[in-house]
């Protein structure tokens, strides 16, 4: 076996060579995670923009055209630049590892999975550089507006359809390692949980993918072949965008957490040295969740003047899904309960994530009822719950995942100190930026607006602070991952004592290849 | 890993992902220069069509290359089917938004613009129907000053582009069991019967779009039924044409001498792809055509 291993896909080109070519799980997920960094920090310097903006009232920095530019792409951007690469390049990374299978399934298919996105980033960065600069309209990329926009317009449609066939093929793929490549005796119901989340939220991105892709292709044609799907006067209807937009667009909210929910779900047994709490109810909550999120779309345009009845129905619908993502918050505190906890960074980020993503899921709770959101609809309120949910949620996550398994990434530890003030850092800065928010839509500020009244003016400074500190605060991971890709303290197989899946029985850093016999699992 | 039939096969490292993204930039940069009406961007696109067609033959050309000399077990056979499968799903994904916008616009939107004050303040003389409103002997589609068109019938040639995917669905299965007997004349003729109904199809559907531009007034601008008319039609015929390119290549491998009776993935793949055509088709006939 090992023979063969050296004569057959050992050999590679080296230097940039290796990671344009590359068929390596490993490989493949690296590449996945500094794209998604980078994709951070662009994004986020867009976030700096909207901040520096709404400082004061009155307009400082930016016409208004630019700032709807940096709200637009700033959306669009993290959420299929940074966050949904970012947890693919944990599932390349991890799931082959956690089920101890050699490779992903698929792995030419993987390498252009990845190498999709670049060409997606190209079309959305250059298209602030054209004539009427970059799409203007909103992540949502509602019609009539954006029909009505530049040539920025067909460029964010186009790489919204790349950025489709990157997610498709993924998904495809991940599905497809997990069905069919984990080892012998790893049952389903043996899967850690990561790689669980990951399936399911695997089926969301195959089935509304496809969906989004109609969407913008139909904004496409009624932009440039005389269509009139989304224009009344030839019978078409604007709203009708809106729900196939959000028959993807909830399940996309979920595509970006349920993967959370796994690396959370792994790392808290870790550092409270106790199993999961309820794991096969875990399974089925994720499941749930995944299920309810195909019946929910609707409560994200309550104001749009639809029946009492669907208005009724999509709020009952909604509010179920605070049961099964309930049984998941108990879960973790009961994994906590009475647990010999220690506070790594990983964990630190872990209970943050619990307990904020928690204030993000009670505030959609909120949302959810259909007389309170006609108030709230398109204030900052929107805006400061799925900030909640996405950063202390899914960011968090991420960072909670990326500190635990560096380790057996680069073979070396993080520094503990500077990964501790990173979580502190961000928590604060977190919470100065998005807690005002809560306020300041209640009070009625509209988003995506870049002046306002003055009585919003204290809550926006102090959001401004805090948006700043929590972006310079970013700077400090990209050190510690720098540094420790660089060097430190030897991680060893396996640095967290209470950890027990399979990545930690290999060494660290993990080799280019791993479990070509597959391991047993008892 | 040549051959080792206990391994899992792993792919070397390969060029044709990155020439593939190559071409979707080029072809995305060439069709966004064409609709912002550029000289170059024809011409761009065809390139990038050009790339992603050499991509195409290079990396399937990988593919059966490495199927035939057995470097695939049956582990990486279930892969591909799963593989397969799935995408099938995301395929059905995308129809489904069409066919949403379809029963959307018929059952909840044209309804409700000729109803309610608001409709009947803005729009007074508006009678809402599908497939359009009736104007000195034609319809309109939307309230707006919208072209008269006559929508495209069922009984005439949609009927008998359903008996022909249909019996090329039929004569694709003979085709496999003539594999499976390893019957190889009848793979060929079942491969070829196949194609010559597909390309019939094909011929139809673009004498029926002819018809409904020059004759009918059926086009994409004919409001909302002309829009998902179009839009519905028109992907499941760029879907045909796609099923088509794979059974041209079946065929070919089959002459070669390709495909055992007990592994021929590429062909079930195949086969299913066109299945799912003939399905998504049905579903065409009866929403969009009949009723």
């Amino acid at each position: 076996m090992e023979a063969v291993h050296e004569h057959g896909h050992d050999h590679h080109p080296s230097g940039l060579m290796r990671w344009v070519t590359t068929t390596n799980h490993k490989d493949i997920g690296t590449l996945y995670l500094w794209f998604s960094l980078i994709m951070f920090f662009f994004a986020g310097s867009l976030a700096l923009g909207i901040r520096a903006e709404l400082f004061q009232p009155g307009l400082q920095f930016l016409q208004p055209h630019t700032f709807n530019q940096l709200t637009t792409m700033h959306g669009l951007i993290m959420v299929f630049g940074a966050i949904m690469p970012a947890f693919v390049g944990f599932a390349n990374w991890q799931v082959p590892l956690m089920i101890g299978a050699p490779d992903m399934a698929l792995p030419r298919m993987n390498n252009w999975s990845f190498w999709l996105l670049p060409v997606a980033a190209i079309l959305l960065i250059v298209s602030f550089f054209v004539p009427g600069g970059a799409a203007a309209g909103g992540w949502t990329m509602y019609p009539p507006l954006f029909i009505q926009g530049g040539i920025s317009g067909d460029m964010t449609i186009l790489a919204v359809h790349i950025l489709g066939i990157s997610s498709i093929m993924g998904s495809i793929n991940i599905i497809t390692t997990i069905m069919n490549m984990r080892a012998p005796g790893m049952t389903y119901m043996k899967m850690p949980l990561f790689v669980w989340t990951w399936f399911i939220t695997a089926y969301l991105l195959v089935a509304v993918m496809p969906v989004l892709a109609g969407a913008v292709t139909m904004l496409l044609t009624d932009r440039h072949f005389d269509t009139h799907f989304f224009n009344a006067a030839g019978g078409g209807d604007p709203v009708m965008f809106q729900h196939i937009f959000w028959f993807f667009g909830h399940p996309e909210v979920y595509i970006m957490i349920l993967p959370a929910f796994g690396i959370v779900s792994t790392i808290i047994p870790t550092f409270a040295r106790k199993p999961l709490f309820g794991y096969a109810s875990m399974v089925y909550a994720t499941a749930s969740i995944a299920i309810l999120s195909f019946i929910v779309w609707a409560h994200h345009m309550y104001s749009v003047g639809m029946p009492t009845a669907a208005q009724l129905f999509f709020m009952y619908a909604t509010m179920l899904i605070a049961v099964p993502t309930g049984v998941k918050v108990f879960n973790w505190l009961a994994t906590m309960w009475q647990g010999a906890m220690t506070f790594e960074t990983p964990m630190l980020f872990a209970v943050g994530f619990v307990a904020l993503f928690t204030i993000g899921g009670f505030t959609g709770v909120v949302l959810a009822i259909v007389p309170v959101d006609i108030q709230l609809q398109d204030t900052y309120y929107v805006v400061a719950h799925f900030h909640y949910v996405l950063v202390s949620g899914s960011l968090f996550a991420l960072f909670a995942g990326a500190y635990y398994w560096l380790p057996k990434w680069t073979g070396h530890m993080y520094n503990e100190a500077m990964g501790k003030w990173h979580f502190w850092l961000s928590v604060i800065g977190f919470n100065i930026t998005f807690f005002p928010q809560h306020f300041l839509g209640l009070a009625g500020m509209p988003r995506r607006i870049p002046d306002y009244a003055l009585q919003f003016a204290d809550f926006n400074m102090i959001s401004s602070v805090g948006g700043f500190i929590f972006g310079t605060t970013q700077l400090l991971f990209l050190i510690v991952v720098i540094k420790c890709i660089r060097g430190g303290a030897s991680a060893g197989n396996k640095p967290w004592e209470g950890a027990d899946t399979l990545e930690w029985t290999i060494p660290s850093p993990a080799p280019y290849h791993t479990f070509a016999t597959p391991p047993v699992v008892k | 890993m040549s051959g080792n039939k206990d391994s899992y096969y792993l792919p070397s490292p390969s060029y044709w992902p990155i020439v593939g993204s190559l071409a979707l930039l080029v072809m995305a940069t060439g069709f966004i220069l064409m609709l912002n009406k550029s000289g170059a961007g024809g011409m761009t696109l065809l390139a990038g069509v050009g790339i992603l067609l050499f991509m195409m033959y290079g990396w399937f050309g990988d593919v059966i290359r490495e199927s035939e000399s057995g470097m695939y077990n049956k582990q990486v056979d279930k892969s591909f089917r799963l593989g397969m499968s799935w995408f099938i799903l995301s395929e059905v994904a995308f129809f489904a938004a069409f066919f949403g916008a379809l029963f959307y616009a018929r059952i909840l939107s044209v309804p409700w613009l000729g109803s309610g004050d608001t409709m009947a303040q803005l729009w007074p003389q508006f009678v809402a129907a599908w497939p359009g409103t009736a104007v000195d002997g034609q319809l309109v589609s939307g309230p707006g000053d919208m072209p008269k068109f006559t929508p495209m019938g069922a009984w005439g040639i949609p009927a008998i582009n359903t008996l022909l995917l249909l019996t090329s669905g039929a004569t694709l299965t003979w085709a496999h069991w003539g594999l499976i007997k390893n019957n190889r004349s009848q793979l060929v003729w079942g491969m070829i019967m196949t194609i010559a109904l597909a390309i019939a199809f094909i011929s139809l559907q673009a004498y029926e779009y002819y018809h409904a531009y020059h004759e009918l007034g059926l086009t994409m601008g004919a409001g909302i039924y002309g829009a998902t008319f179009f839009m519905l039609t028109g992907f499941h015929g760029f879907h045909v044409m796609l099923g088509t390119t794979m059974l041209a290549v079946i065929l070919v491998r089959s002459m070669k001498g390709h495909f055992k009776p007990d592994a021929h993935f590429g062909f079930e793949g195949v086969a299913w792809y066109w299945h799912f055509v003939d399905v998504v088709w049905l579903g065409l006939f009866v929403f969009v055509y009949w009723i």
